[in-house]
């Protein structure tokens, strides 16, 4: 027995019957979970969208509220026009971070104009508006992401009506120190950011994050012992928030010239 | 069955205290650390080792008498592997928020030198339903001391337990400082040095004769 399970033709066989049954198990679990891991993917999306609005509290119906209340539109930030497909998907379904690693639909940045070190910047902006009872907007969220120390931070930010004062950030997604770094998801540090000010007077971004803030209405409080991270978190604001990306698209919505079209 | 009940039994719950994996042959330390900060972590991370070092010792065992000695790591190495990949695809499913944080190490489940250990130390000779005990008995005997540093370092680091709030936090209004070391990785080998100390206390046979 111990013998005849050497010969070639045995070792052949076996390893190759093991590796189709293997395949088979794993692709099938692959396949066949897909759609469930998929509804909680997008499920999770919209608890992370309603955390940043700071709608999130414990025994929140996540899908009740996130249908009632929040309104995803896309916009091209380079024409400024509503689209309603983009990356070959509709606005609920676009995934802006995929569409960035796309060439066809993102813009690859400069050197000196990639601050953040994304790399390249979706063409199509995915942004929720939170109304409120009457219909008229409340909170808007956006996509935010850049470069910590290890990887790539992708956050969420509200906004209130102005555009300018923040109301809430959270970053869902990170590889950030624990304890150091990772404490951008603390609740105490995100906390202070509710109420600052984005832009100053001439509409440059002015918000900071950094050691000793300056600006009480601008200036966030870096992380101790994260100096790389909370660079990269400053870096990101500037990015995003800058005529670069967001920056004339807040400007036509401030006018209400962003038409549903 | 030509195994008795005793047998059965030994085989079960010896592993736990007795020829513990983590406590005795020191195995599979690795992912005691990383994943035992949070004790609803720990008791997932407890469960899908526990089923794949069950199920892997199952299917290896039960192929045993097939298997060319000359591929049998990486024929077990693709069982386990398997089985990893769907223990991962299921918590993704039906535990998103836990996979999330769990994700890369469910994945070093593969590399846990208890699953190969097992594998290649029991399961290449014996019967496949003594195997299948083998794995229940050795994940239990790794849940045992995972769930204890759990344990102790949520509920010392974090003042709470399965998210709960058992001490209230100085930092929140309360009188509880907790004991930030604790949330960090490194803690958990102090606690697990302290199990072994304590085990060994009592049950001085497991103390190794000095070279």
């Amino acid at each position: 027995m111990a013998k005849k399970n050497e010969s070639l033709g045995k070792t052949l066989f076996v390893v190759i019957a093991l590796c189709l049954v293997c395949a088979i198990v794993v692709a099938g679990s692959a396949v066949g979970l897909k759609p469930i891991q998929e509804k909680n993917a997008a499920l999770d999306m919209q608890r992370n969208v309603l955390d940043a609005a700071g709608l999130l509290e414990p025994g929140t119906d996540v899908i009740a509220v996130f249908n009632e209340r929040v309104e995803t539109k896309l916009v091209n930030l380079d024409s400024l026009q509503v689209v309603t497909e983009a990356n070959g998907e509709d606005a609920v379904n676009y995934d802006p971070i995929a569409a960035a690693k796309k060439p066809e639909a993102s813009t690859k940045l400069d050197k000196s104009d990639d601050i953040a070190g994304i790399g390249s910047r979706e063409d199509v902006a995915k942004l929720y508006f939170i109304n409120d009872e009457q219909g008229n907007l409340e909170t808007l969220v956006v996509y935010v992401r850049g470069y910590g120390l290890w990887g790539t931070m992708y956050g969420l930010m509200a906004l209130a009506p102005d555009l300018n004062t923040v109301k809430g950030i959270n970053f869902y997604q990170h590889s950030e120190t624990p304890g150091l770094g990772g404490e951008i998801q603390n609740p105490k540090w995100v906390a202070q950011w509710e109420g600052k000010e984005i832009y100053g007077a001439d509409q440059q971004v002015e918000l900071d994050v950094m050691k000793n803030p300056t600006q009480p209405n601008h200036d966030i409080d870096a992380l101790s012992g994260a100096t790389l991270t909370s660079n990269g978190v400053d870096n990101l604001v500037a990015y995003w928030f800058s005529d670069k990306a967001y920056g004339p698209l807040f400007e036509k919505i401030r006018k209400g010239e962003l038409s549903n079209g | 069955m030509a195994s008795s009940a005793k047998e059965m039994k030994e085989v079960l719950f010896g592993p736990i205290f007795a020829n513990n994996p983590i406590a005795l042959q020191i195995l599979g330390v690795c992912s005691a650390l990383a994943v035992t900060s949070k004790m609803e972590n720990t008791v997932v991370m407890c469960i899908a080792l526990t089923l794949v070092t069950a199920f892997s010792n199952l299917f290896i065992s039960l192929i045993r008498n097939h298997i060319p000695s000359s591929v049998r790591i990486i024929v077990q190495m693709t069982i386990i592997a398997s089985l990893v990949i769907v223990v991962d695809q299921v918590l993704r499913a039906y535990a998103y928020s836990i996979a999330k944080e769990l994700s890369v190490f469910v994945g070093l489940i593969i590399t846990n030198c208890i699953v190969m250990g097992r594998a290649e130390a029991f399961a290449m000779k014996s019967s496949p339903g003594l195997s299948f005990l083998d794995g229940i008995g050795n994940g239990l005997g790794y849940s045992v001391v995972l769930l204890s540093v759990g344990f102790i370092r949520e509920l010392f680091g974090s003042g709470s337990l399965f998210g709960y709030q058992i001490l209230s936090l100085a930092s929140e209004g309360g009188w509880y400082q907790p004991i930030g070391l604790l949330i960090l990785p490194p803690s958990a080998f102090f606690i697990i040095g302290g199990f072994i100390w304590v085990l060994r206390t009592f049950r001085p046979e497991q103390v190794e004769p000095k070279e």
